[in-house]
């Protein structure tokens, strides 16, 4: 575990994986007192972010992580943690379209080709570890260490809503336009995310996604 | 019900308040006012509680009329030259605008953002606890268009205690705080970042700032950085090497190393650089 200076307000944890990171991020939600020090966690792959509340000095923020034992890049698990079972009920399946514009650029850089990219893609089984980018956006794990793929050179201006994309060991859908950087391989119809829904992101963390052919 | 009739507006007008915190782990950021120091200002200058929402006017242009009943105003940020029933108002003033008048604000001297506050606040419904606009995510009011009809909201929280405070002023090329890290050692001249002046590039907005005259030179363009928690002030290096200052409504989390991050309170000057605009940083 390291901690990373991140401004003059907030501490990056480094932890071990992502295993690490959502133990880390239980815990320091559900630290007594900590609250008091910290207005935000955002939790990533390999990190937490943690914004000192305003007025806290960062060098007690930081001596309260160490001395209190809360951060470890050897956790505990929880029996109720998202990524160790039990709470996995939550499934989802994602009809998907294989049609991105880097569909074939993926079957190159796997070897797979682009029918092996979307054999493996509907046939692995994903879980999600952590929102952002955003709202709506899951992060998802899978089990198929061969659907790793660099992220774009350069990240598209605008990508439409809907779309699948492919990046380091995640996939996602976009859940509505934006800017990205990720390979898109397909598109849903799927709606990933509606303010006016209850809840309003379809991906809650910890549920179990299933893509399939449209 | 006292309302804010739209008439006009010229660059984005949006609806900002302190914006959304805690909402992370379902990828919504804060959003909110991206001068926080001139919104609080314009908040305090008509009474109003912390957090009231706000108009946040790019570039001036803005043009609205009182409707069903007297609206008090005060606009900070950009000095607009300010007109009130045809007549010319500094900003940082409290004004009386009486039913059927009109402000108007001009283009800015200096400066990018102004903050239009309203004894009352802006009635605006919020979203998951925010009226701000988040560009990025969609959330919030959608920006001002002429035919809006916004109401003024009854929460106050002061009396208002002085006339008037003094206008700010942007100067060219401010110099801003940067602390170094997390992942300086992603890119072989950090160091570059405080050695010149960078221009704000066109394709800047609340999302980032695009700063352009140099490229940084990563150590591996083709090594990934797994996806970790950003904030606004985050100076990210995307595989071009042109670096990307995070803005109010960045996204929760990104794959780009962060070489450094803008000191908190320096972000609100951030705020108001316009494209074109040149600006330089040192080592907090």
């Amino acid at each position: 575990m390291r901690l990373l200076p991140y401004g003059d307000r907030a501490l990056l944890l480094e932890l071990a994986d992502t295993a690490a990171v959502v133990a880390c991020a239980d815990a320091l939600a559900a630290a007594p007192d900590l609250a008091d020090l910290v207005d935000d966690l955002v939790p990533g792959a390999r990190t937490v972010l943690v914004r000192a509340r305003p007025g806290i000095d960062l060098g007690t923020l930081r001596a309260r992580l160490v001395t209190g034992n809360l951060v470890t890049d050897r956790p505990e698990p929880p029996q109720d943690s998202p990524l160790h079972g039990s709470v996995g009920s939550l499934e989802v399946t994602i009809p998907v379209t294989y049609d991105g514009p880097d569909l074939a650029e993926v079957g190159e850089l796997t070897g797979l080709g682009a029918a092996g990219v979307v054999a493996a893609h509907t046939g692995a089984e994903w879980r999600v570890a952590f929102g952002g980018f955003a709202p709506g956006f899951g992060y998802l794990v899978g089990d198929d260490p061969r659907l790793e793929v660099p992220r774009r050179g350069s990240p598209r201006t605008r990508v439409p809503a809907g779309s699948v994309g492919l990046a380091g060991e995640f996939s996602g859908v976009y859940p509505r336009p934006s800017p990205g950087g990720w390979q898109l391989i397909g598109r849903t119809d799927a709606a990933m995310w509606d303010p006016d829904r209850d809840p309003p992101a379809l991906l809650a963390p910890g549920a179990r996604v299933r893509f399939v052919r449209a | 019900m006292t309302a804010l009739g739209v008439l006009a507006t010229g660059g984005p007008c949006l609806v900002q308040d302190a914006g959304r915190p805690g909402l992370t782990t379902i990828g919504v950021g804060r959003s909110g006012a991206a001068d926080r120091s001139s919104y609080d200002l314009a908040n305090r200058l008509v009474g109003n509680v912390p957090g009231a929402a706000t108009l946040e006017v790019t570039l001036g242009g803005l043009e609205v009329e009182a409707r069903d009943g007297t609206v008090w105003v005060a606009v900070t940020g950009a000095p607009v030259p300010v007109t009130r029933a045809g007549r010319d108002e500094p900003t940082g003033a409290i004004l009386a605008l009486r039913p059927g008048e009109r402000l108007r604000l001009g283009v800015p001297a200096s400066g990018l953002r102004s903050y239009v506050a309203v004894r009352g606040g802006l009635g605006v419904p919020p979203v998951l606890g925010s009226c701000s606009r988040d560009t990025l995510a969609g959330l919030g009011p959608a920006p001002l268009a002429a035919g809006d009809v916004v109401p003024v909201g009854d929460r106050v929280g002061d009396e208002m205690r002085v006339d008037a405070v003094p206008a700010q002023e942007y100067g060219d090329s401010p110099v801003l705080r940067l602390v170094r890290g997390p992942r300086d050692d992603w890119v072989r001249d950090a160091g570059a970042l405080t050695a010149r002046r960078w221009t704000v590039a066109p394709d800047s907005d609340r999302v980032g700032i695009r700063l352009a005259g140099a490229r940084l030179d990563l150590c591996d363009p083709s090594r990934q950085l797994p996806s970790e928690g950003a904030l606004r002030g985050a100076i990210q290096v995307p595989p071009t090497g042109e670096p990307v200052v995070l803005g109010p409504d960045h996204p929760v989390t990104g794959g780009y190393p962060v070489v450094a991050v803008v000191v908190d309170h320096d972000t609100d000057r951030l705020a108001q650089l316009r494209p074109g605009d040149t600006v330089g940083f040192a080592w907090a």
